[in-house]
């Protein structure tokens, strides 16, 4: 398949965009030039500054709109695409049942320093989000949320004493790159602490994780921005139950 | 009052408050912690680190603690002491404990009148320090000035160097900032110390300390006389040195802390009867210091729903105005916190967010209500998340909060760029200078939505108080009442630094602040 588009403004293959920066320069006449020249060297042309702003006596912000006249392939696109049925409620409770003949033991937490359990907490406490239950709320889920500021040992042996079959772990802060290095140490932590195929299915979530960086971070997998409680749930049953294709 | 919300029920609401507070009081009363010992030697005079960057603060302590205990109070063994070594000073007798040639015993008699006058004079010297900041402060007020508007605009930054947040802070009170919040770094809740001296390296914020207050506050004081209004600065009295960072606040003039009742039980996993002993003392510090403090009601709707949760927003406002009160906070220094948090897509969100403010507004008229903007329902369309903040603005507005904290399109996208603020900040003039004395013509209908939706959330809260007064308050944290975060009374952190008061415990400053 090889389709090529380019962006949409108004009209097909009209090519526009628009972007917003700030140049750390006084607002005047040479600063919109800067602006069109960044625009320029970004692909943008013809560029139009529609807006600039003075902030302070240092920094100028710009809107800039334009064309660009780059194609996208989209025969070249790499994503990871949901390799894994959407199951729902019910048929994920049944297969565990029926196939595992127990309960599916998950423990999750945020690691390292950060304290953000909104994520964390959105795929695990029944509440859930976006109209979905979370994980507690599937009857044949053993659920434990460890909250905010596990540390990596303790994680480690709070998935041992609960037999847990997934480790869901949840990393919102990235500064510094925290939330590579956390993922990094926490499945070097796993990998030294259970011996090959008994390690339970490490599993992360973040809004600023690379999807397909799974096989260098150490993790089964990840899931990014948006995902939804089911579609861990379908996950785990599908990576530790089977694909349940006949339940 | 334009809720007709009735009095009888806002009385019973109060009382039931203080029926459930009383015995967490007491428990406070009866106990303390490592911090509130620490935070006793700090404001005695101890300065400084060891080698590693451990206070001799903690050195100290933990050497007393292991010699006597901690349950009649380091103050007396550590003026005994200092007067049996023939020192002077405590930072002195820290370094000759940590090194073990000190042993720390419980003098009687005589000896212990003689350290009772000596803990006691240094801790009035400590405290009239803070008095001093305080008088400080209402001459620069005086001079430079209060912001000409309520709401007061409150800004974040959190750049992890102190020497980036202070052009940032400076930067964003030329833009129209009356208050700055330096973020702490995450994690520095969980420390049980507080880190020494000028520091560059933050994850998501900036160390809490006494340095980086001093830097922040002087280069404030720039900003103020530049500006002409006076420039307040925020931190957060919050984790397991609640009480030690309550006192560096006050010797440094900070004007702002964030010091919730429960928050740190809730979301930090810190033990509730640590939490409870260290908050009353940090917050008979913040009376006694003139600071304004913050609640952190707004972030049980980040966990919990914001609709069905509104009721637990008001139960907490009206434990943290009692345990203020109680702890001699006047009603002008409760910052009490709530938010804009109900999810968007739900019809009529806005009359709801309105009926919410407007009932703090009401149940709490002399308090300068803290108002947060929406974090929940932002998402990565900072369009919609521009359009969104604008809403909470004019909420704001309409319903006379005292502290707006300045919303950002891109919160859940990145720590907020420079451009993020002035675009933030642009939209909260827009809002003020548009609709600034909108206040006076917004008349909710008589009987309408927005006079019931108050009267229900009000019947509720009173519902839960009953419960948590059956119950016990502890018990109730226990069960996940609060942002539905379960923590039991015997789990956290910090459980081991609580220590119940023995017979003759001694604290002179806690003496000093109950007497005033």
């Amino acid at each position: 398949m090889s389709t090529v588009i380019r962006p949409y403004g108004d009209t097909t293959g009209d090519g526009m965009v628009q972007l917003s920066f700030t140049l750390p320069i006084a607002h005047d006449k040479r600063a919109e030039g800067a602006a069109l020249q960044l625009a320029a060297k970004m692909g943008l042309d013809p560029a139009m500054v529609v807006h600039a702003k003075p902030m302070g006596d240092a920094y100028t912000f710009f809107v800039v709109y334009g064309r660009v006249h780059h194609l996208v392939d989209l025969g070249q696109v790499q994503v990871v695409e949901r390799d894994f049925p959407l199951m729902s409620t019910k048929d994920i409770n049944a297969a565990v049942k029926k196939r595992l003949r127990r309960k599916l033991a998950v423990i999750g937490a945020c690691i390292g320093t950060d304290a953000h359990t909104v994520g964390i907490d959105a795929i695990l406490n029944v509440k859930g989000i976006a109209g979905e239950k979370g994980l507690e709320y599937y009857r044949e889920f053993r659920v434990a949320n460890l909250g905010a500021q596990v540390s990596v040992p303790d994680l480690v042996e709070r998935a041992r004493a609960e037999r847990a079959d997934a480790v869901l772990v949840s990393q919102v802060v990235t500064q510094r790159d925290a939330h590579l290095h956390n993922t990094r140490e926490m499945s070097a932590a796993f990998r030294e602490a259970f011996p090959a195929g008994k390690r339970p299915l490490l599993v992360v979530g973040g809004p600023r994780f690379d999807e397909l960086a799974a096989g260098e971070l150490g993790v089964d997998r990840i899931f990014g921005r948006g995902t939804t409680p089911r579609e861990v749930a379908s996950y785990l049953v599908h990576a530790l139950v089977g694909a349940g294709k006949d339940v | 009052m334009k809720l007709d919300l009735d009095p009888a029920l806002v009385a019973r609401a109060r009382a039931l408050a203080r029926r459930a507070g009383e015995p967490v009081v007491d428990l406070a009363r009866s106990h303390t912690t490592v911090a509130v010992e620490r935070a006793v030697l700090r404001l005695s005079g101890i300065t400084g680190a060891d080698p590693e960057g451990l206070p001799w603060v903690n050195r100290l302590v933990d050497a007393v603690a292991s010699d006597v205990g901690l349950g009649g109070g380091v103050a007396l063994p550590v003026f005994h002491a200092l007067r049996a070594e023939g020192i002077d000073d405590l930072t002195v007798l820290a370094q000759k404990a940590a090194a073990g040639s000190v042993r720390f015993t419980r003098p009687s008699g005589r000896a212990a009148a003689a350290a009772r006058t000596a803990a006691r004079r240094a801790a009035r010297s400590g405290v009239r320090r803070i008095d001093r900041r305080r008088a400080e402060r209402e001459r620069l007020v005086a001079r430079h000035g209060d912001p000409e508007q309520r709401p007061w605009i409150y800004l974040i930054v959190a750049t992890g160097d102190i020497r980036e947040d202070i052009p940032q802070a400076q930067a964003a009170a030329r833009a129209g900032a009356d208050v700055i919040a330096v973020i702490r770094s995450t994690g520095q809740s969980l420390l049980d110390y507080v880190p020494e001296g000028e520091t560059h390296e933050g994850f998501a914020g900036t160390y809490a300390t006494q340095e980086n207050f001093r830097l922040m506050r002087a280069a404030l004081d720039r900003s103020s006389k530049e500006l002409g209004r006076y420039v307040r600065l925020t931190n957060y009295a919050s984790g397991l040195c609640m009480p030690e960072i309550a006192v560096l606040a006050g010797l440094e003039r900070l004007d702002m802390m964030l010091n919730d009742s429960m928050y740190g039980i809730l979301f930090r996993d810190i033990n509730p009867i640590r939490t409870f002993v260290d908050q009353r003392f940090s917050r008979q510090v913040h009376a006694r210091a003139g600071i304004i403090i913050n609640t952190g009601e707004d972030n049980y709707l980040t966990t919990a729903d914001a609709v069905e949760a509104a009721h637990t927003v008001t139960v907490s406002q009206l434990l943290n105005e009692y345990f203020a009160h109680e702890a001699g906070l006047a009603d002008w220094q409760l910052g009490l916190g709530h938010a804009f948090e109900i999810n968007p897509d739900l019809p009529e969100s806005f009359r709801l967010e309105l009926a919410h403010a407007l009932l703090a507004r009401e149940l709490f008229p002399d308090a300068p209500l803290k108002w947060m903007p929406p974090t929940k329902h932002m998402t990565g369309d900072v369009f919609r998340g521009n359009l969104l903040d604008g809403f909470f603005n004019l909420a704001g507005v309409l319903t006379g909060q005292g502290i707006l904290l300045v919303g950002m399109m891109t919160e859940a996208v990145v720590t907020p760029w420079l451009s993020d603020r002035d675009i933030a900040l642009q939209n909260v003039r827009y809002v003020l200078g548009a609709a600034g004395g909108l206040r006076e013509d917004f008349v909710p209908a008589p009987g309408g939505f927005i006079q019931q939706r108050a009267g229900t959330v009000l019947r509720e809260a009173v519902t839960l108080l009953e419960s948590i007064v059956d119950d016990g308050l502890l018990p109730a944290i226990a069960d996940g009442t609060f942002g539905i975060m379960k923590r039991p009374a015997d789990g956290g952190r910090g459980l081991d630094g609580v220590a119940r008061h023995e017979d003759g415990y001694f604290n002179p400053v806690t003496e000093i602040l109950e007497a005033a």
